[in-house]
C-alpha cells in the first residue's frame, strides 16, 4: 500500500512540474493563491481527524478544520476574485462582474 | 460504501489535474480554478461520508473557517494580496501539522513509515506556519523588511536543524513512546521557520512567498501519507512541484540561487559598499515634468513596490489615459520579481483595469529602449539598477533588469533618496537624462494629471 502512495507522490510531482512549465508573468499571483487553495486539501485528512476520541485530540482536528477552512474557502474566493479584475482589464477598461471595480 | 470513496478520490484527484492544467492558461485559467474547486467539493463531501466522524465540531469548524476565509478573501485590498497569501499559506501549513499530530494522537505506535509521514507533515507544517507569519509582519511592515542577522544565526539555525533531525530519527525508529520527541519537534519546526525567514530582506519575498507554497503542498502530502489518503497526496505532490517552479522562476528572474536567497542575508551588509557612484541628482517638479510628458509620444511606466504602498495604481492609470488621448502610446514594463509577490503588478494594474495587452516583458522592451521618450519610474528601484548590467561589484549584479537608462528620459518617482529594500545604491538617479520627482507618487501623479486637465479645460 505505501509503495503504491509513494508512486502515486512521485508521479503527481512530475505531473505538477509538467502542468505549470511555462507560465506568463500575469498568472503568477492567481496560480499562486490558486494552488495554495489546492493545498487545502489537507481538509480532508481534518475532517477524517475529528473521528479521534477525547477531548484534547478533538480540540486539535477542529483547529485543523478551522484552518484548513479558511485556506481552502480564502484560496478559492480571492484566487476567482483576480481572475475577474483580468477579465475586467482585457476588455479595456470596464469590469462586468464588478467584484474587482468595488474595491476602487 | 468504501468502494464509491476510492473512486470519488479518483474524480477529485483527476479534476485536480485539470484544474491546474487549466489555471496556467490565460483563457482557461479562471475556469481552471473553478474546477479545482469543484474537486475540493467532491472530495470534502465524500470524506464527510465516512462513518464515525464528529459532525458536530466540523460544522462548527467549516463554519468559524469558511466565515474567515471568506471574509479576508472578500474584503482584502489588492495591494495586501501578498500579506493574505502569506496568511493562507499558513493556515495550510498549520492545518498539516495538526492533522500529523491527531493522527499520532490515534495510533502512536503505527509503522515506522507512518511515523516518517507524521514527522515530516508536523515539521514542513511548523515551518510553513512561522515561516508565513513571520513574512506577513515582513510584507505588512510591522517588522522591518530588512534582513535580520544575528551573530552565530547559521550555528542556531544549524544546531535547531540537527536537533529536529535526530528527534526525527528516533521518533520514527520507536513512535510509541516518543511523545515528548514529537512535541519538542513541533517546538524546533516551529523556531526554525522563524529564524528561516528573518534573514531574508523584503525584495526576496516573492521568492519566499512561493517556496512556502511549495512546503504547504508537501505538508499536505506528507499528511496524506500519514492517513493513507491518496487525494491529499496528489494534489499536495503537484502544489509542492509547481510552487517549486514559481520559485525557481522568481530566482531566474534575479539571477541567484536558491541557496544565495534563503542563506546570504542579501544586502544586510552591502549598502554603500559597492564602488562609488558618480553624477549628482537632479530633482525636477511637477509642472516640468508635464512639459516633457506632454511632448512624448512614447511613454513607458516601470512600476515597483512603491507603486503598491502608495496604491498609485488607479491614478497611474488615470495618467495613462490622458496621454494616450494626448497621442501617446503607454506601455508598462513589468519585471518578474517588481514587487513583494509573483505577478504583483499585473494583479494591481488588473485591478485599475489596464488592458493586459500594454503590459510588456523586459526583454521585449529592453531592445526598443532607445525610442522610448520617457519612462515613467514608480516606486521601482532594484529592478531598474543599471549596477546590475555595468558594475560587477554591485550585489545585483547579472539580475536581468529593465534598462530605463536607455531611455530618452527617465522620471523617478520616489519618497526620498533612501535606497531600497535591498540597500543597494542606484547609479540610475545620477544619470544625466535621469529627473527624480521627489514625493509620494499618488500625490505626485495626481498633479500630473490635474496638469493636463486643466490644459483641456
Amino acid at each position: 500500500m505505501t509503495i503504491l502512495l509513494l508512486f502515486v507522490f512521485v508521479l503527481a510531482v512530475f505531473l505538477g512540474f509538467e502542468l505549470i512549465n511555462k507560465v506568463p508573468s500575469q498568472l503568477h499571483t492567481p496560480l499562486m493563491s490558486g494552488t495554495n487553495a489546492i493545498s487545502g486539501i489537507t481538509l480532508v485528512g481534518a475532517l477524517a481527524a475529528t473521528a479521534i476520541e477525547g477531548t484534547f485530540g478533538t480540540l486539535l482536528a477542529t483547529l485543523a478544520v478551522v484552518f484548513a477552512t479558511v485556506n481552502v474557502v480564502g484560496g478559492y474566493l480571492v484566487t476567482d476574485r483576480m481572475f475577474g479584475m483580468f477579465e475586467g482589464g482585457a476588455r479595456g477598461g470596464r469590469s462586468d462582474d464588478g467584484a474587482g471595480a468595488r474595491e476602487g | 460504501m468504501n468502494v464509491v470513496i476510492e473512486l470519488a478520490y479518483v474524480v477529485a484527484a483527476t479534476l485536480f489535474v485539470i484544474g491546474l492544467k487549466m489555471l496556467g492558461r490565460p483563457d482557461t485559467a479562471r475556469r481552471g480554478n473553478l474546477v479545482s474547486a469543484l474537486a475540493m467539493l467532491i472530495a470534502v463531501v465524500t470524506t464527510l461520508l465516512v462513518a464515525g466522524l464528529d459532525y458536530t465540531w466540523i460544522v462548527v469548524g467549516l463554519l468559524v473557517g469558511g466565515a474567515v476565509g471568506a471574509v479576508a478573501a472578500r474584503t482584502v485590498k489588492m495591494t495586501q494580496m501578498p500579506e493574505l497569501v502569506a496568511l493562507l499559506n499558513g493556515s495550510g501549513g498549520a492545518a498539516s501539522l495538526l492533522v500529523g499530530w491527531v493522527e499520532y494522537l490515534r495510533a502512536p505506535d503505527a509503522g515506522a513509515i507512518t511515523a516518517l509521514s507524521i514527522y515530516v507533515a508536523i515539521v514542513v507544517g511548523a515551518v510553513t506556519v512561522t515561516g508565513s507569519l513571520v513574512a506577513w509582519a515582513k510584507l505588512s511592515e510591522r517588522m522591518t523588511g530588512k534582513p535580520m542577522l544575528f551573530a552565530g544565526q547559521k550555528a542556531v539555525n544549524g544546531a535547531i536543524l540537527g536537533g529536529a533531525l535526530l528527534l526525527g530519527v528516533l521518533f520514527v525508529v520507536a513512535p510509541a513512546g516518543a511523545y515528548p520527541a514529537l512535541l519538542a519537534v513541533i517546538v524546533l519546526g516551529l523556531a526554525l521557520g522563524v529564524l528561516a525567514v528573518l534573514p531574508i530582506g523584503g525584495a526576496d519575498m516573492p521568492i519566499v512567498i512561493s517556496l512556502l507554497n511549495s512546503y504547504s503542498g508537501v505538508a499536505a502530502a506528507a499528511a496524506g501519507f500519514a492517513i493513507g489518503n491518496s487525494v491529499l497526496i496528489v494534489a499536495g505532490a503537484m502544489v509542492g512541484a509547481s510552487g517549486l517552479i514559481l520559485t525557481q522562476i522568481m530566482t531566474k528572474a534575479m539571477n541567484r540561487s536558491l541557496g544565495n536567497v534563503l542563506f546570504s542575508g542579501f544586502g544586510a551588509g552591502a549598502a554603500g559598499s559597492a564602488s562609488a557612484v558618480e553624477g549628482e541628482i537632479k530633482p525636477i517638479t511637477p509642472d516640468d515634468a508635464y512639459y516633457v510628458l506632454e511632448a512624448a509620444s512614447s511613454v513607458l511606466v516601470v512600476p515597483g513596490y512603491g507603486m503598491a504602498v502608495a496604491q498609485a495604481q488607479h491614478v497611474v492609470k488615470e495618467l495613462a489615459d490622458l496621454l494616450e488621448a494626448n497621442g501617446a502610446e503607454v506601455r508598462y514594463a513589468i519585471h518578474p520579481v517588481a514587487g513583494r509577490m509573483p505577478g504583483h503588478m499585473n494583479v494591481l494594474l488588473a485591478e485599475a483595469n489596464v488592458a493586459y495587452e500594454q503590459l510588456v516583458e523586459p526583454e521585449d522592451v529592453n531592445p526598443t529602449m532607445e525610442l522610448v521618450d520617457v519612462a515613467l519610474v514608480i516606486g521601482a528601484n532594484d529592478v531598474v539598477n543599471p549596477a546590475a548590467r555595468e558594475d560587477p561589484a554591485s550585489p545585483l549584479f547579472g539580475m536581468p533588469i529593465i534598462d530605463v537608462d536607455r531611455a530618452r528620459t527617465t522620471f523617478v518617482l520616489k519618497r526620498s533618496m533612501n535606497p531600497g529594500f535591498s540597500g543597494v545604491e542606484n547609479p540610475l538617479f545620477y544619470k544625466p537624462n535621469t529627473r527624480m520627482l521627489f514625493g509620494d507618487a499618488k500625490a505626485t501623479l495626481g498633479s500630473l494629471v490635474a496638469e493636463f486637465k486643466e490644459v483641456v479645460a
